[in-house]
């Protein structure tokens, strides 16, 4: 057990943890934050997704020791921005949405790659969500989101 | 007023983007205990002898000893136990849950647990007929006899329906009520399986639906075993419990779509399909369960989508000592329209025919007899669906130009059906679906056991009740089913809840819209099968299914040179599925399940060593990812069905049925050999270049 201080969803946070412990778990448990869902426990599937400094990171194969002092944001702290409000919309609009297991982490790929590539192209979208697997939509759908949602943020990102 | 196509957005994003949809894992209940399932590390044999660590104070072990009523799970074939009262039938079969508050002194506790077994030599080979069905259509085997006889057989692999939620309930009880909420398709297959696990009156088990991350066949019948599980601990304990699987846990104990074998032989008389012998023989795994009905759909499509006059139809569930396989999107029809497009397509090739111009010269049409002697009813597309296809995919010139070409570039085109619901008399005699509207001033409840799975229910009954009575859909109100307040309207499967359930909440809402000034009443409807459709079980005779979707698929692939990666380039689809309630759900729908049915064929591997499933992660079972798809063109056509809402068929097992064929048919243009199995391994291709047949 140690203490760790890390900035999660913008408000400074202090634990006495295993460091070993999964921050997917702390997230869920201590912090009572689901959105982050575990999927596979094993980084493949992208649903635990979070940003990390504002890059993506599976949750569930980050232990907690890694995030000392760094910023946490989970989709519940995400969906407070006019980021968000942009994705969501997209998702929407195109039908990105189906089971709804995946979609917190797509909506955290596809932040994390608009904010590093406002204007990516198909194959860099592919790129960027290839960490996130859904098996409702076949990603043709999510991948107009993406589209969608870097045209009408123009400026944004 | 618009038309109930248009599509609007649905009505559960935004609880699903933001995160706050609650799945059964969210759910966090005061003095929740976890339950983890001690299982067999053999394939067959006896339990000599369980030693169980000392248990510390609030932990518990909940085995067969403690199931009140039956120690079988009721699904449709009841052949599977609860827990094992002793034998041993398949690898990781239950035998007790191990329960306790603390996750960390439960897996130590788990590790501690030792078995003693004695062993026997399990079955791997297909030998042991446990269902055998039997069918002729007009001259039977004798039209065997005479003209040129073509034989092949094909092969298909397992699939896993790889949902990205891992199955998991969780349950608690209210006073004398056993409650249980769960990632399910079915309420009413849970709550039935606990009555009579537990013995209970009707009123003393509840079953709600959370949200569902993904089924897909998956979560139709295997929910019910853990449901069970989980009731018996909750007797016994009295405290809240919680069964979620890891992953690895899913992958390897819960069911997948059946492996098949299938073999046909056909005489050939003018250049015409004159009879057709098949048998079809499916793993079933270590239980019967769903097999018979898998096996069913599975024969009665035998056909495809052509009319041949004499058949002689056979096929048999071989039980052997691995995992139980059961539900999977198409249940059946994905196994056997693989196999007999590429029979038509090989047997066109032997003919020196065309295979286009072969299939378009055998298939059925309106008024055609199907293979049980029902009538395909209502007018079918597929010539000009199949010309549509032709036109903006470019087929026929990729086709020659492809097979000229170096670079192993390949077309393929698959045509298909599905039969809507449920196959034979299952909707009169079993499922009696009910549905039940409450109008409370301006508002309308629908309450139905039908679940949202991601297929977009939610949205599309609230839209088809709001648009019916022309009010607004937030008018409309419907919550995810509780067997407390929802009648039973069946499973959600067999791509019957829009056209079945979907109907009969249009016949409801057409009462409401006729009484609406009365204030608040409530509607209910009960299924009534049209006066035509009428089946015979026992002998395949009839209509088996009031009416079928079809579709038509075309693959574009190149295979590496090298390495003999396939990549798909680009799917067109074209699909007639009565009338879309919504047709950005419906595109979505053919997405995902084209996606799934290309997969089949080229990507998805399973296997079993010994029984033991070989893919135990997402790392393992190769799914597709975004790098792996292509763009997809998607065409719907209107063909209402009389009985369907706005004459709506069934839509999502349709869209995974051409996949797998359409894929390997490419493959076969881009490499020039015939192919016979799926999934079209690079292994599997080296082989075909090495050793196949042109």
């Amino acid at each position: 057990m140690a203490k760790i201080k890390f900035t999660l969803n913008n408000e400074v946070v202090e634990i006495d943890k295993d460091l070993n412990m999964r921050l997917l778990d702390v997230l869920r448990n201590d912090f009572n934050l689901t959105g982050p869902k575990e999927g596979c426990g094993e980084g493949e599937c992208g649903a635990c997704a979070v940003l990390l400094n504002h890059e993506i990171v599976n949750s569930c194969c980050t232990p907690l020791a890694n995030v000392m002092d760094k910023e946490i944001i989970t989709i519940e702290g995400f969906s407070i921005t006019e980021r968000y409000r942009i994705i969501k919309e997209a998702f929407a609009k195109t039908g990105g949405v189906q089971c709804g297991f995946c979609t917190p982490g797509m909506i955290i790929a596809t932040e994390s790659l608009l904010n590093k590539n406002p204007h990516p192209n198909d194959f860099e979208i592919k790129i960027g969500l290839s960490g996130n697997l859904c098996r409702c939509t076949g990603y043709n759908l999510i991948i107009e989101a993406v589209k969608e949602a870097a045209k009408a943020g123009e400026g944004l990102w | 007023m618009r038309d109930i196509s248009t599509s609007i957005n649905k009505v559960d994003n935004d609880e699903k983007t933001s995160g706050k949809a609650i799945y059964v894992a969210d759910i966090k209940l005061d003095n929740m205990l976890y339950a983890f399932t001690v299982r067999s590390k053999i394939a067959k044999g006896k339990i000599i002898k369980i030693d169980y660590p000392e248990l510390p104070l609030g932990y518990y072990i909940v085995d067969y000893k403690d199931i009140p009523g039956k120690n079988i799970v009721k699904v449709i074939f009841d052949d599977m136990p609860i827990f094992t009262e002793g034998d041993i039938t398949y690898l990781y079969e239950p035998i007790a849950l191990l329960i306790g508050p603390d996750k960390a002194v439960l897996s130590k506790l788990f590790a501690e647990v030792k078995i003693e077994y004695k062993e026997e030599e399990p079955v791997f080979a297909w030998k042991d007929s446990v269902i055998h069905y039997h069918f002729d259509k007009g001259l039977g085997k004798s039209a065997l006899e005479e003209g040129k006889i073509i034989e092949y057989v094909y092969q298909t692999g397992y699939q896993e329906q790889a949902y990205i939620e891992p199955q998991g309930f969780i349950g608690y009880l209210e006073t004398d009520k056993t409650t249980l909420i769960g990632s399910i398709q079915c309420p009413y297959y849970v709550k039935n399986a606990v009555i009579q696990a537990l013995g209970a009156k009707d009123d003393e088990v509840r079953v709600i639906q959370a949200a569902v991350g993904g089924a897909f066949g998956g979560k139709e019948e295997f929910p019910s075993l853990m449901a069970c599980q989980l009731a018996v601990a909750l007797k016994k304990i009295k405290q809240p419990i919680q069964l979620v699987y890891e992953r690895e846990e899913d992958m390897l104990v819960t069911t997948k779509r059946h492996p098949s074998r299938i073999n046909f032989k056909a005489s050939i008389k003018d250049n015409k399909i004159n009879g057709l012998s098949v048998h079809v023989g499916i793993d079933g795994g270590a239980t019967i369960g769903l097999s018979g009905v898998v096996l069913s759909r599975a024969l009665i499509a035998c056909t495809g989508a052509y009319a041949i006059d004499n058949l002689d139809v056979s096929g048999d569930v071989y039980k052997t000592n691995t995992v139980p396989n059961g539900a999977f999107r198409g249940f059946g029809a994905p196994q056997m329209f693989f196999a007999i497009e590429m029979f038509v397509e090989h047997i066109a090739m032997e003919l020196g025919l065309d295979p286009l111009e072969f299939s378009k010269s055998i298939l059925a049409k309106q008024g055609d007899y199907t293979s049980t002697m029902g009538v395909f009813r209502d007018p079918v597309l597929m010539p000009e669906m199949i010309e549509k296809a032709l036109e903006v995919s470019d087929y026929n010139n990729k086709k020659t130009m492809f097979k000229k070409q170096q670079n192993l570039k390949g077309v393929g085109m698959s045509l298909f059906f599905h039969g809507c619901g449920f196959t034979g008399s299952g909707e009169k005699n079993i499922i009696k679906a009910k549905v039940r509207l409450k109008k409370q001033f301006d508002k309308v409840e629908i309450l139905i056991a039908a679940v949202d799975m991601g297929q977009g229910v939610k949205t599309t009954f609230r839209k088809l009740v709001a648009h019916i009575l022309e009010i607004d859909i937030d008018k409309v109100i419907f919550n995810n089913p509780d067997t407390d307040f929802v009648p039973d309207s069946g499973p959600t499967v067999a791509s019957r809840t829009m056209m079945i359930v979907g109907g009969l909440v249009a016949r409801a809402t057409k009462e409401v819209k006729d009484r609406w000034n009365e204030g608040s009443f409530v509607v209910e409807k009960q299924y009534e099968q049209p006066d035509y459709i009428k089946y015979d079980e026992s002998n395949f005779k009839g209509d088996a299914y009031p009416a079928y979707s079809w579709g038509v698929n075309v693959v574009e692939v190149e295979v590496d040179r090298f390495t003999y990666q396939v990549k798909v380039n680009k799917t067109w689809a074209f699909y007639d599925i009565g009338k879309a309630i919504d047709e950005r759900i419906v595109i979505g729908q053919a997405d995902g399940g084209l996606a799934q049915g290309l997969a089949y064929g080229y990507l998805e591997v399973m296997n079993h060593d010994k029984g033991k499933i070989m893919q135990k992660n997402m790392t393992d079972y190769i799914i597709p990812t975004a790098m792996d798809m292509c763009s997809m063109e998607t065409y719907l056509y209107e063909n209402p069905y009389a009985y369907g809402p706005y004459g709506a068929k069934g839509v999502g097992e349709l869209s995974l049925i051409g996949g797998a064929p359409a894929v390997a048919k490419a493959i076969e243009n881009a490499i020039g050999k015939k192919v016979f199995k799926i999934p079209v391994t690079p292994e599997y291709i080296m082989e075909l270049m090495k050793n196949g047949k042109d």
